[in-house]
């Protein structure tokens, strides 16, 4: 091909852009993380340069363990997460079944209006949350949290899901029945494990947002015992915002898991995503 | 399936048992309270009890000036906060998924990893990540500027009024430019190689052929992107709470509807929360995604043809 310097110019350009917004997307992460690790006079002095034998200190860190129960906070963001993630797969999962598998009347118009939650965010209805929450007595329980998030990561858990169990073959959920196993056991011991793949990225997508979320911890849940870790964060580092060794390290301390999750994850978020186009 | 349906039909219960928790969690979660603050939104308390007030509460949220000036300030803020993300981070977003999209490019997944990492971030963290960078007792933005002999270019742009509102925008570009570029770059991916072969035999290559062949075939995912940024952006309340507070300072410069919804809803320093109010803000919310989710499906969606492969 005649076109060979041609494209070495053009493919020399294209790491030169993704490689500068690489730099972008990695620098304030970067830059926060080397400066947890130094003194106070070292995070000013030099901020760009990376802690050395003289300037290495966790004093940050020392005050933020000491300070903050973070442990609690971590522990409860667990909680939240990881059981509306199970309720979110298990019921997202019987819905999307019954839509997919069954003929029924009323199908597309239960499947429309339960997708309508993909689109309106649950948000709007904060007001009308908080009065129902307050008039069963859930304010302050990780329960109202629990529920609200569970319903927000329905809708595009069912959408996903009968997408994908629409693919299933029949003759595999015929010949379960004609085995006689039940409805419940095609869907538990049949449909499910071959839906795992689909699971894996709703579990992703409902996760991240969960874990993240600022508004319904606030609104709903602000007690010490009852916050989440992205709450006590933000109060923590509203408290401690002259001292920046614990506010570099509180952040820190608060990127790490997300981080590491994202690093296992990454594969299966970004299969995920593109998982339309190797259909 | 036919079998079953032709005998009389008996209740077939597994089809509601599969259907009942989800559709129970979401309407008692999600439905009934947001129709419940679009009610509550036609009420105002007087003497402890509420009284129905038709449509007096956006009456006074449009015209009276104590609460049409925030409204309308917070209005034309978030307008712009979602017109910064649609010039800046869905075209570059549709950029760098049209230089991953490359096939013999080096490095691919790593650049895909990194450039996706702020996007798993919480707000929290991001907020207060570059509120520190640009901020100018530690001196990073400025020191960096100087290092390019433009440190005169420097300011504190998060707290003067006329910058803070497009540099907290740029913060959510940068946080969130990992979406559009993973959905268009799934969406490159789809297209068939015979389709690119075609147009190779034809002579279009290069960016003639991005412009002329792949532009085209991905204009249903950027529909989708530009409906994603639209709710996500008139939904917006996190970033700002956590850099410039509920008071969505400098003087309310980057006060955006949800924040606005915050202050209304729960009050801040000597008003206090008013929930029918908040309820109207919260209904005006729900209008406005609604209008822009429905031109987005009968306007736009079907107009954009789909292409089976």
């Amino acid at each position: 091909m005649a076109k060979a310097t041609h494209s070495v110019t053009r493919s020399f350009a294209a790491h030169a852009i993704l490689a500068t917004y690489t730099i972008i997307a990695l620098f304030p992460v970067v830059v926060i993380i080397i400066n947890s690790f130094k003194s106070r006079k070292a995070i000013f002095r030099s901020p760009l340069s990376l802690p050395d034998q003289e300037t290495f200190s966790l004093i940050g860190y020392e005050t933020v363990l000491a300070q903050g129960d973070f442990f609690l906070y971590f522990q409860n963001s667990l909680i939240v997460t990881v059981v509306s993630l199970f309720f979110v797969l298990l019921f997202g999962a019987m819905a999307a079944f019954a839509l997919s598998e069954y003929r029924f009347r009323g199908n597309s118009l239960m499947g429309l209006y339960l997708a309508l939650g993909i689109m309106i965010p649950i948000r709007l209805g904060t007001v009308a949350i908080l009065k129902l929450m307050v008039a069963s007595g859930l304010v302050n329980t990780l329960t109202a949290l629990i529920l609200v998030y569970t319903a927000q990561g329905l809708p595009l858990a069912i959408f996903i899901l009968s997408e994908f169990m629409r693919q299933l073959s029949a003759d595999l959920k015929d010949a379960g029945r004609i085995d006689g196993l039940s409805e419940y056991r095609i869907f538990l011991r049949l449909v499910l494990p071959l839906v795992r793949p689909a699971m894996a990225t709703v579990a992703v997508f409902t996760m991240i947002p969960i874990w993240n979320d600022l508004w319904f911890p606030l609104i709903l849940a602000p007690a010490e015992e009852t916050k989440t870790i992205t709450l006590g964060a933000q109060v923590f580092i509203g408290q401690f915002v002259t001292n920046w060794n614990a506010v570099l390290s509180a952040l820190s301390l608060a990127i790490l898991p997300v981080l590491v999750l994202y690093v296992i994850f990454s594969r299966q978020l970004i299969r995920g995503i593109t998982a339309g186009a190797v259909k | 399936m036919s079998a079953s349906e032709q005998k009389k039909k008996p209740v077939r219960w597994h089809i509601a048992v599969f259907l009942a928790p989800a559709v129970l969690i979401y309407t008692a979660i999600m439905i009934l309270p947001l129709f419940g603050t679009l009610q509550l939104s036609l009420f105002r308390e007087v003497d402890q009890s509420q009284v129905f007030v038709g449509f007096d509460n956006f009456r006074i949220l449009f015209g009276d000036p104590r609460w049409s000036e925030s409204f309308w300030n917070a209005l034309f803020n978030n307008t712009w906060f979602f017109i910064i993300h649609m010039l800046v981070q869905n075209p570059l977003g549709i950029l760098f998924a049209a230089l991953l999209s490359s096939p013999k490019l080096r490095f691919s997944v790593f650049y895909r990893t990194a450039i996706f990492v702020p996007t798993i971030l919480s707000f929290v963290i991001v907020g207060f990540a570059w509120k520190l960078i640009l901020s100018p007792l530690w001196g990073i933005a400025p020191d960096m500027l100087d290092a390019v002999g433009l440190k005169s270019l420097f300011a504190p742009w998060l707290g003067k009024t006329e910058y803070a509102l497009t540099t907290l925008s740029l913060i959510s570009v940068w946080q969130f430019i990992g979406i559009p570029m993973m959905l268009i770059y799934a969406a490159l991916l789809s297209i068939p190689d015979e389709v690119l072969e075609a147009a190779e035999c034809d002579g279009i290559t290069g960016m003639s052929q991005f412009w002329k062949i792949k532009l085209p075939l991905v204009l249903p995912s950027i529909g989708i992107i530009s409906i994603l940024t639209f709710v996500g952006n008139f939904n917006a309340f996190d970033l700002i709470y956590t850099t410039q507070g509920a008071l969505a300072g400098p003087d309310y410069a980057t006060d955006i509807l949800g924040t606005f919804l915050y202050r209304t809803f729960f009050g801040f320093q000597l008003q206090i929360g008013d929930p029918n109010m908040g309820s109207t803000i919260a209904s005006v919310m729900f209008l406005i995604i609604l209008a822009g989710v429905s031109l987005y499906l009968f306007g736009i969606q079907t107009r954009l043809r789909r292409y089976q492969f």
